[in-house]
């Protein structure tokens, strides 16, 4: 396939793409840049990254990931790129060698990319935006102490200058819904990539062999988020960015999820409806999105239908999709913000949850009125607790009935054990999630997010 | 003078701008072959067949090894000669290398390397302490057992006593750089070695095995690590031997790197211990006799699980003068990684087993835990005591916990902090705070004597400029910029003027690991030795040439003064040079007065020791079992720092790497002795918001009361201990859930603490 993208700030014409290549083999091997490095290959570690410039800004992103083919149209600047055409080093880069920031260096280069695109954006919230960047070695306090004393310094012209370029058409590159429903119509047994964040993996850890891809990222008018009075209408190509600004105002809880879901450089590039598609029981947004009565949009061809989420998924690896459909939005109606989202796992940031749960129960002068409830991790698929939302609904908002809501949780799941957590453990901290969910509606702190020194 | 300047690394502009060269960016020559290993999917048993034609036919393939068709040495021991580099009919853990295949490209390899078909016949896998324990499968032929006293009796007549055990989880190293090496047929059959190692002349050694030939055949550099920890002393060994091998059979160069996940399946970890232990104390608190019991799982193979063992006996004390204490350590062989070197080798285990014990007692006498531990600490080098001797009979004669505790206690407002905290977990039903004080006494050297010896080679140029190599790698500590600081404060000259060079046994032979903390001190006193050498012969040279005494010539700031005649360092090496005077000198340096049976465990094991305290906060949730760090205050004694700077790096980053250690960082293998996290995806080292919130890091101001280079101290270990404090937070802070006393185990992930706090709170 013929790509065109730019590269440090030179336009790249690739004639004959290899469309499973990712970036990160293409930098070091075809093009001898050697500065973005393999650290993990599957996006967990950061130190690949580089920064992707399209028609929306610029983005953080993992090369090791990352196919050819999503860089078309768009600029790519890697470590070798990051300093001035003369030499003179980018201020992140100037203050991470007066502030110590590296020692062995070998994450040096992904962590200064997160830092240019961080202060390219003007964003300073540094431990969300370098949360997908390990270090092993600095302790991290060195780095943040490097961003900080950074971030009021211009940003250099030869970043601003960064620019998409003109795409060259491409069959497998649809430019928009339609485009793909009759590419995909045509092709059912085509591998969709959107962002690539778990297909990534498919290639560069299971080395599968994919045939046909069809990329979707030029699909625009499936990347919108609209919010009308009654309804928020999630493209399925909405990244988690995104979704995560776009929740903030509506459901701060989920946002606040959302700020942990993976890293910066991972929720640039996963997308809605990958995250609902891919029908993972640890996929995080499922959960939330059932909690707030979400219906799935699918598509083939010119024929549209819906479902509520939750019937999407039917069993583990097995969801209500035919060959040739996709998913073209989620939508939910617009209610007041009672949800909460937790998430369970091992690390705060960047990692996969033992359980999620989602909440969202509404009480009318002492008695409730509607529980929706959803878990992730705790079975086959994301799944209601039917149980606990019926021994909820009609009962007083009181200890009591936490108490035989939070033992109806046997009844709607049978979690299993596995490296993340025990089956135990699983099911009492998803009871405890609703006595923290009643703790929090009274106003009693519950998250250790929350406890300052 | 550049010594004690906070210099940045000498690589930091290489590491920033992406130019600093790592084994897989050194250019490969055209033709070069890539390597990956078929690796062994049982942990144990027999192989009876090998099926190995859809990997000879898969795309790029050039060749396919197994053990039978190596030419010379199938070993990649670093101790016992029991670990071959392909598995010569038996298989004994999960991931073993079984056949090695070399392809056209990284990637062929790989895919080659998962269409090999063996058929083993299985046997029953020993897969914890337990099952080794019951089939009395060790290394060694019994336990070691060190003692000072008599635990038992003391322990008896003491009016107190706590006991317990707990579980110590081992840790993934997690050097962002993996396994990598390229090995470079020569003309006359040797071989050039480009190696991520820790230990470039282990590398020569067993590659010179490999591929039947004396060490002086083969050449192995390393400029740098991206990360080592313990984790390249001996698990690069492999990789270049696969290299050199096959570039034998192959004629070409070849190159190999583990992926992530293989890294992690194939390579050891550091050391997994159960501890029991038992204490006898009285009411003040005052220790009278302790036992301990170290069940090590030292995984399939000896690597250096001995001296790792050992260690962790050595540190059972910390900082405490126990007068009766018995240590029994179970050295356990079972069928899982061969764990290995992992920065502290050992001593962490040793130090958080003693740690336990203090915490334990102080939550039996309800009394300040900080206060207990002063009760017990060595005496201070000013006191006049007349035993201040550790368990295996080292004097400790430069104690300075006294004042670092003091210091640290006042600083980090312990006591009033440790007030506020109970008073606000009073009003608090589901989260809880707790802070905790812990010191460290680490022991520097190896306690292997012969080791503890380095080289160095400097040339300085007739234009003045300094080509500077020493024997000691450099993984990211800053190895390089502070020996190269001792050889331009030697020479008086600025630091531009001193070229650091890779590690390469072709300068420097016989060399150790870059390892146990002694790099600065052992490579730096090597360079200065040889910058003396050179110094001396210029000065005796120059005070010819002006009818002046040696000693009358003065190298300060760049220039030479020799009476009134003054000239810059550049003239100085021009004008001997014209004299003919060598102005290149090898420098050798070997620690005085240690010495050690590890048999009897009795002797001075160490040069001295390196010091530190730590105070953390932290914050627990009931209900989920979640935690976080919300303050660390650490005092550390590097000596006189010969880089604050880096020494403060040192420190800071082996503070979150210990308390990830004891935190997040949980392996997990199944039943069937499958790794399950072999990944960063499963596998969780602290990430950034997971350091301290506000993270106060000191040196302590002192200097090393040995004759050290330029009186430091070695802080590439130590600090990581400093972690232990976080760990011990958290079992305070489980504490004041409830009267019992919390047993956390090792992670403290938060499923552990969860069922901590329900142990506590609810009995269960």
């Amino acid at each position: 396939m013929a790509l065109t993208f730019r590269l440090n700030g030179e336009e790249v014409r690739i004639p004959d793409a290899d469309p499973s290549a990712t970036l990160l083999d293409w930098l070091r091997e075809e093009r001898g840049l050697t500065g973005t490095k393999e650290g993990c290959n599957e996006g967990d570690c950061g130190a690949c990254t580089v920064m992707v410039t399209g028609a929306h800004g610029s983005k953080a992103l993992n090369a090791c990931i990352l196919f050819l083919p999503q860089l078309n149209g768009k600029s790519v600047r890697t470590v070798e790129g990051a300093a001035g055409p003369d030499g003179s080093l980018h201020p992140v880069q100037q203050a991470m060698v007066d502030h110590h920031g590296s020692q062995c260096g070998f994450c040096t280069p992904g962590f200064i990319m997160s830092m240019v695109t961080a202060h390219a954006n003007g964003a300073t919230d540094f431990d969300d935006q370098l949360a997908g960047n390990l270090c092993r070695c600095t302790g991290y306090a060195p780095i943040i102490r490097a961003a900080e004393a950074a971030q009021d310094a211009p940003v250099p012209d030869w970043i601003t200058r960064d620019r998409p370029v003109e795409p060259g058409i491409q069959p497998l590159l649809p430019q928009s819904a339609d485009e793909l429903a009759d590419l995909y119509q045509e092709h059912p047994d085509a591998t969709l990539i959107a962002g690539a964040t778990d297909v990534g993996l498919w290639v560069t850890k299971q080395l599968r062999h994919l045939p046909k891809m069809i990329f979707l990222d030029g699909c625009t008018d499936l990347k919108g988020i609209e919010i009308t009075d009654s309804t928020v209408r999630i493209g399925a190509m909405a990244d988690m960015n995104a979704l995560r600004a776009a929740m903030e105002p509506l459901h701060h809880s989920l946002a606040e999820m959302l700020r942990r879901f993976a890293s910066q450089q991972v929720r640039a590039a996963a997308t809605v409806g990958g995250n609902i598609a891919n029908g993972s029981p640890i996929g995080d947004t499922p959960p939330a999105l059932i909690t707030l009565g979400a219906t799935l949009h699918l598509r083939k061809g010119n024929s549209r239908r819906e479902l509520p989420l939750e019937d999407f998924f039917l069993d583990y690896g097995k969801q209500d999709r035919q060959p040739g459909e996709f998913v073209e939005a989620v939508c939910f109606p617009r209610q007041p913000d009672v949800l909460k989202v937790y998430k369970l796992s091992k690390r705060f940031d960047q990692d996969i949850s033992a359980v999620l749960g989602a909440f969202s129960v509404t009480a009318e002068n002492g008695q409730i009125a509607a529980a929706r409830i959803a878990f992730g991790g705790m079975a086959g698929i994301p799944k209601r607790a039917a149980h606990v939302e019926a021994a909820l609904i009609g009962q007083p908002w009181n200890e009591a009935t936490i108490q035989s809501a939070a033992a109806a949780l046997d009844q709607d799941f049978t979690p299993m054990s596995d490296m993340r957590a025990s089956a135990e453990y699983r099911l009492e901290t998803a009871r405890n999630m609703l006595w923290r969910y009643y703790a929090e509606q009274s106003g009693q702190p519950v998250s250790v997010l929350g406890v300052r020194p | 003078m550049s010594v004690s300047k906070p210099l940045p690394h000498d690589a930091a502009e290489l590491h920033v701008t992406g130019a600093a060269r790592y084994v897989d960016d050194i250019p490969s020559p055209a033709g070069t072959l890539h390597l990956a290993f078929g690796l062994s999917p049982i942990a144990r048993g027999h192989i009876t067949g090998m099926h190995l034609t859809g990997v000879q036919h898969s795309p790029g393939v050039a060749a396919v090894m197994t053990a039978k068709g190596l030419p010379f040495s199938n070993d990649v021991s670093p101790s016992i000669h029991d670990e071959p580099l392909l598995a010569a009919g038996t298989v004994n853990y999960v991931g073993q290398p079984v056949f090695l295949v070399v392809a056209d490209s990284h990637k062929n390899a790989r895919v080659a390397a998962r269409k090999g078909q063996v058929d083993y016949e299985e046997e029953p896998a020993l897969l914890t302490l337990d099952a080794a324990m019951a089939a009395d499968s060790r290394f060694e032929e019994g336990p070691r057992i060190y003692q000072k006293g008599d635990a038992a009796a003391a322990i008896s007549a003491a009016p107190r006593t706590v006991e317990g055990t707990f579980e110590l989880g081992g840790q993934e190293h997690f050097y962002l750089e993996g396994q990598a090496a390229m090995a470079w047929p020569q003309e006359d059959g040797g071989m050039h070695v480009f190696s991520s190692t820790q230990h470039p002349t282990e590398i020569q050694h067993k590659v010179a095995d490999a591929i039947g030939l004396p060490m002086h055949a083969v050449r192995v550099e390393t400029r740098r690590m991206g990360g080592g920890f313990g984790g390249k002393e001996s698990q690069g060994n492999a990789l270049a031997v696969a290299c050199a091998v096959a570039a034998r059979l192959t004629g070409k160069p070849c190159k190999m790197r583990y992926d992530r996940d293989d890294d992690m399946v194939i390579t050891g970890k550091r050391h997994a211990f159960r501890i029991s232990y038992r204490a006898g104390f009285d009411d003040e608190g005052r220790l009278q006799g302790v036992e301990f019991l170290h069940l090590a799982d030292c995984g399939w193979a000896q690597d250096l699980s001995l001296p790792v063992a050992d260690r962790a006996m050595l540190h059972s004390d910390n900082a405490y003068l126990i007068p009766n204490i018995r240590i029994e350590s179970h050295r356990l062989r079972t069928n899982r990684q061969s764990a290995t070197a992992y920065r502290g080798f050992g001593g962490p285990q040793g130090m958080v087993g003693i740690e336990r014990v203090m915490d334990h007692i102080a939550h039996d006498l309800a009394m300040d835990p900080a206060e207990l531990r002063r009760r017990n600490y060595y005496a201070a080098p000013a006191e006049a005591k007349a035993e201040n001797t550790t368990p295996y009979g080292m004097e400790v004669t430069d104690f300075e916990l006294h004042g670092i505790t003091a210091d640290l206690l006042a600083s980090s407002d312990y006591a009033a902090r440790k007030a506020a905290i109970s008073k606000w977990n009073e009003g608090q039903t589901h989260l809880k705070r707790g802070i905790a004080f812990s010191p460290v006494k680490f022991g520097i050297s190896f306690t292997l004597t012969h080791l503890n010896q380095a080289g160095a080679l400097v040339h300085v140029y007739q234009d003045g400029s300094v080509h500077l190599n020493h024997g000691g790698t450099e993984m990211g500590q800053g190895l390089f910029q502070k020996v190269a600081q001792v050889a331009a404060s030697r020479f008086a000259v600025p630091l531009e003027k001193v070229k650091i060079t890779a590690t390469d046994t072709g300068k420097v032979p016989n060399t150790s690991a870059t390892a146990a903390s002694s790099g600065s001190d052992l490579n730096g006193m090597a360079v200065q030795a040889a910058c003396d050498t050179i110094r001396t012969r210029m000065a005796e040279h120059l005070a010819l040439q002006h009818q002046a005494r040696p000693s009358d010539v003065v190298f300060e700031n760049g220039m030479v003064r020799i009476g009134q005649d003054e000239m810059t360092f550049d003239q100085a090496a021009a004008a001997c040079y014209q004299g003919r005077v060598s102005l290149s000198a090898t420098g050798f340096y070997k620690t005085p007065k240690v010495e050690w049976d590890r048999i009897k465990g009795h002797g001075r094991p160490f040069y001295y020791f390196a010091y530190g305290a730590a105070v953390t906060e932290v914050a627990v949730d009931a209900l989920t079992g979640e935690n976080r760090i919300l303050r660390a205050d650490i005092l550390h004694d590097a000596g006189a720092s010969l880089n604050p700077a880096l020494d403060t790096g040192q420190i800071e980053g082996g503070y979150v790497q210990g308390a990830g250690w004891l935190t997040t960082e949980e392996l997990v293998w199944d039943d069937a002795g499958r790794l399950r996290t072999h990944a960063p995806s499963t596998y969780k080292i602290p990430a950034c918001s997971d350091r301290p919130d506000v993270f106060n890091v000191a040196l302590y101001d002192g200097q090393n009361r040995e004759d050290t280079i330029y009186r430091s101290k070695a802080v590439g270990e130590p600090p990581f201990m400093l972690g232990i404090s976080a760990w011990l937070a958290l079992s305070d802070a489980v504490s004041a859930f409830g009267e019992t006393y919390p047993a956390l185990n090792a992670p403290a992930t938060a499923e552990e603490v969860w069922r901590a706090i329900r142990r506590v709170r609810d009995g269960v």
